[in-house]
């Protein structure tokens, strides 16, 4: 995925002199393809992240599109009240790039996990918050936060994510992307967990079970309305994040549900649950806490059994 | 080029006839009234600047055209400092940026003017308030006009109690790296900080040396001697291919005598005995 971004980004520079890229001293074999093109146009800033900010907003307050490049949660939370104070009060054209988000990072341990970061980021105003789920969404992401301009944050996977879309997709910022119908349970991603989500899908139709899948690249502004669809026409709705249920996706659509009146699905939130202290690989952190497509199909169809019971019961009693 | 005429700094032609050390009078002025209007704090913070704030604008160091704020070839002026948004204000009004009535609206409920400095106004470059800002900030604009080669430079006020803020130190590193020597950073070394003198609270001395180290090239002045600031920012870089740091030697309060060095005037506010008095005193100057 941050290879697709960075070959994004090129092809935009390359029409477009205003935009720049700041790294924070990270990005060994990625970003070169940038700098060597475009050195005037490039500047590795240390490990300073705070100034790193400053720096881009300086620039995008001089006509500059500054993208800014870091790991995880380096970029967002060293230098957040710069990413606060002069970039979303300013409302500047400023995208935060953080690669490796989630788990990725995972043996590296708690400090090189992004797993709080939407929650903040989502917290700002102006702030564009967009999740990829896959390189083709990386790409188109990268592409519409310069269309759009204003402060955004790009949250990438590390490397390697299998491509979800095999046919380019309708994107636009705020809307999600529909990959499957059905009326069992809609199941929400967002993020480079998607694939894993596809993969309990698939699971879940072996089992009868037909989902509706739900791409969620931006969380900020977000799709309500395809939330809203899909809760109207569903009795439960899953929230898949490589994150922190506080604050993130789960916590984006729980208000998006506690606020519409009527009846509506009920919301099972998976996300990043266990101990920070658990150490492990990529993929042994997304099996702990059961983020992997089996556990998500046998989390999911659980919950459906006793979504099923409840309801018989309620009827039962009416 | 066509804008050689504006390039010649903030003063009308009216302002030129005017000393600086009137304009920085009027300053003054203006700031007590502001800040007793609204019983609001840091009046000496923003007294400590006001030569400072009176010799760039009123003296015409700023290559800044008023009637047209956001001209792209304008020198920029970042208050770090934000708290000392009174001073800074009454500048830009005496300056020609807004009229001096807005100045009656500081800190009124729904107005143009905070009690920090607020982008927006005509003349801000930036919105302050949390410490640290302004130098990173300066140092992106500074090497925005370095690889464009454009004329325009950018000048950053900092108090000194923000120093102990690590991000300048970030952008004190970047700046010399790149050998921005179109970037100016003003300490206003007051000697008091929010809670205590800087000597107690946190030591910087010696400070021209730090930024010396650093690789900027430094020299202190006194903060209140409008000749010498003049020599001082109009002479920058003060060597080529280092940004320069002036560290201007001040005294908070400055100006009226009972805020003088006192602390309690980061908080305070003169009651109407105390701003008859200090008007007084400021007029004497």
């Amino acid at each position: 995925m941050r290879n697709t971004f960075i070959s994004a980004l090129c092809d935009l520079a390359e029409q477009d002199e205003r935009i720049w890229l700041l790294c924070g001293d990270l990005g060994y074999s990625v970003l070169e393809r940038f700098s060597e093109r475009f050195p005037t146009r490039y500047v590795n800033m240390g490990v300073a992240e705070q100034n790193m900010v400053g720096v881009a907003a300086g620039l995008a307050l001089s006509g500059k599109v500054v993208f800014t490049y870091s790991i995880a949660n380096f970029p967002v939370m060293r230098c957040l009240e710069q990413l606060r104070n002069d970039v979303s009060y300013h409302n500047l054209s400023v995208v935060t790039v953080a690669v490796g988000t989630g788990l990725p990072y995972g043996t590296h341990g708690y400090t090189h996990h992004g797993i709080e970061d939407i929650g903040i980021m989502r917290a700002f105003p102006n702030m564009t918050v967009v999740a990829p789920g896959d390189p083709v969404e990386a790409r188109l992401a990268t592409a519409a936060l310069v269309a759009q301009g204003g402060p955004g944050y790009l949250r990438l996977g590390k490397g390697g994510e299998p491509t979800v879309h095999q046919t380019p997709p309708d994107f636009q910022l705020g809307r999600a992307l529909p990959l499957r119908a059905g009326d069992d349970v809609a199941i929400l991603a967002t993020g480079a967990i998607l694939a894993e989500a596809v993969t309990a899908a698939d699971l879940l139709a072996q089992q009868g079970i037909r989902a509706t899948l739900l791409s969620v690249p931006t969380i900020q502004p977000l799709d309500t309305e395809a939330i809203l669809a899909a809760a109207a026409r569903v009795p439960l709705l899953v929230t898949v994040e490589e994150h922190r249920p506080v604050g993130g996706l789960a916590s984006a659509v729980a208000e998006t549900l506690a606020c519409a009146p009527g009846q509506h699905a009920r919301l099972l939130p998976c996300g990043v649950t266990i101990s920070p202290k658990v150490i492990g690989g990529g993929a042994y952190l997304r099996e702990r806490n059961g983020l992997d497509g089996a556990h998500l199909a046998q989390t999911i169809a659980q919950a459906l059994t006793g979504e099923r019971a409840a309801h018989v019961l309620h009827s039962g009693g009416a | 080029m066509a804008s050689v005429s504006k390039s010649t700094g903030a003063a009308t032609d009216a302002q030129a006839q005017r000393s600086t050390r009137e304009f920085a009078q009027a300053v003054r002025a203006h700031a007590l009234r502001m800040v007793h209007a609204v019983n609001a704090s840091h009046i000496g913070s923003s007294l400590s600047m006001t030569d400072l704030l009176a010799v760039l604008y009123g003296g015409g160091v700023l290559r800044v055209h008023p009637a047209e704020p956001e001209w792209a070839e304008r020198d920029r002026f970042i208050l770090s400092k934000g708290h000392a948004a009174a001073s800074a204000y009454a500048t830009l009004a005496e300056a020609g940026f807004f009229p001096t009535d807005w100045l009656a609206t500081y800190c009124l409920d729904g107005s143009r003017l905070s009690g920090h400095l607020t982008r927006g106004v005509p003349g801000v470059e930036l919105s302050t308030g949390s410490l640290g800002h302004g130098l990173p900030v300066g140092a992106g604009m500074a090497l925005a006009a370095k690889r464009d080669t454009l004329p325009w430079r950018t000048f950053v006020m900092l108090s000194d109690g923000e120093l102990d803020e690590g991000s300048n130190w970030e952008a004190i590193l970047f700046a010399a790296h790149h050998g921005l020597d179109n970037l100016v950073a003003i300490v206003d070394y007051n000697k008091i900080q929010s809670f205590g003198s800087v000597a107690e609270v946190m030591r910087l001395d010696p400070l021209a040396e730090k930024w010396r180290a650093f690789g900027w090239a430094c020299r202190e002045i006194d903060g209140h001697d409008h000749d010498a600031i003049a020599d001082a920012l109009n002479s920058v870089p003060h060597e080529p291919g280092k940004p320069t740091a002036i560290v201007a030697h001040t005294i908070k309060g400055k100006g009226v005598s009972f805020m003088e060095n006192l602390l309690a005037w980061h908080y305070k506010s003169p009651n109407d005995e105390q701003l008859a008095q200090a008007l007084a005193e400021v007029e004497q100057e």
